[in-house]
């Protein structure tokens, strides 16, 4: 499996603060989730991390067997 | 000399910090500090600050590398807590050492406008018994933009 993290108010979207979610295409997993909390996941200003690592290109990529993808929204922290 | 920099789960003493600081670093002509702690009033009834730890951590530890590359300073400490606090609980600690006071003001001003608005961090208040997530502030983008 892989995991899908929900930071923030995208945690109350998602009824909790992780998925765990079939390998895969991101497009495929996305359009398996509930449309209001995939549209969520795909705003403007959600940024998304891999494995601990910040990505900018979300295009193509592809969920391998434990990857950690976290979508994280705008912070507001201190 | 490395930023010292710590997450932290549990509350912690902000005067036994500092001291401890400012007893590692006795020729500072100048430490300036700034404590941040949660507002009481409002309704709240407790704030929480949600963390990632991939990111977080290593974030702040960044950006304690960016304060010390950018300022003559004798030494940093950044104290930030995760969880759940109570109202009057301390949030944040920032303390920068330098041998003249005007590199240690603007150091720990700097950290703590990037600590509020660029660090991993995403913070809920409860409010007569509901949480609500905190939208960013503009003014804290304002603030950052003064570094730029």
């Amino acid at each position: 499996m892989a995991k899908l993290v929900f930071l923030g108010r995208l945690e109350d979207l998602a009824g909790g603060p992780d998925r765990d979610v079939a390998p895969g295409p991101l497009e495929a997993v996305l359009a398996g989730l509930p449309v209001e909390l995939a549209v969520a996941l795909l705003g403007d200003r959600v940024r998304i991390a891999r494995n601990g690592e910040l990505i900018t290109e979300r295009g193509g990529i592809v969920l391998e067997e434990g990857d950690e993808i976290a979508f994280l929204p705008p912070v507001s922290g201190g | 000399m490395a930023a010292d920099v710590r997450l932290l789960g549990a509350s912690f003493d902000p005067a036994a910090q500092l001291a401890a600081f400012t007893a590692a670093h006795p020729s500072a002509g100048g430490v300036v500090s700034f404590l941040g702690q949660v507002r009481a009033g409002e309704g709240v009834e407790a704030l929480e600050l949600r963390h990632y730890p991939p990111l977080t951590l290593p974030g702040m530890s960044a950006l304690g590398e960016t304060v010390l590359a950018r300022w003559a300073l004798d030494g940093l400490l950044i104290v930030h807590r995760h969880g759940e606090m109570a109202p009057g609980e301390p949030i944040v600690l920032v303390a920068a050492a330098a041998r003249h006071r005007r590199d240690a003001f603007a150091a720990a001003d700097f950290a703590m406008d990037h600590l509020k608005s660029d660090s991993w961090f995403w913070k809920r208040e409860r409010r007569a018994g509901e949480w609500h997530w905190i939208e960013p502030r503009q003014q804290d983008h304002a603030d950052l933009a003064r570094w730029a």
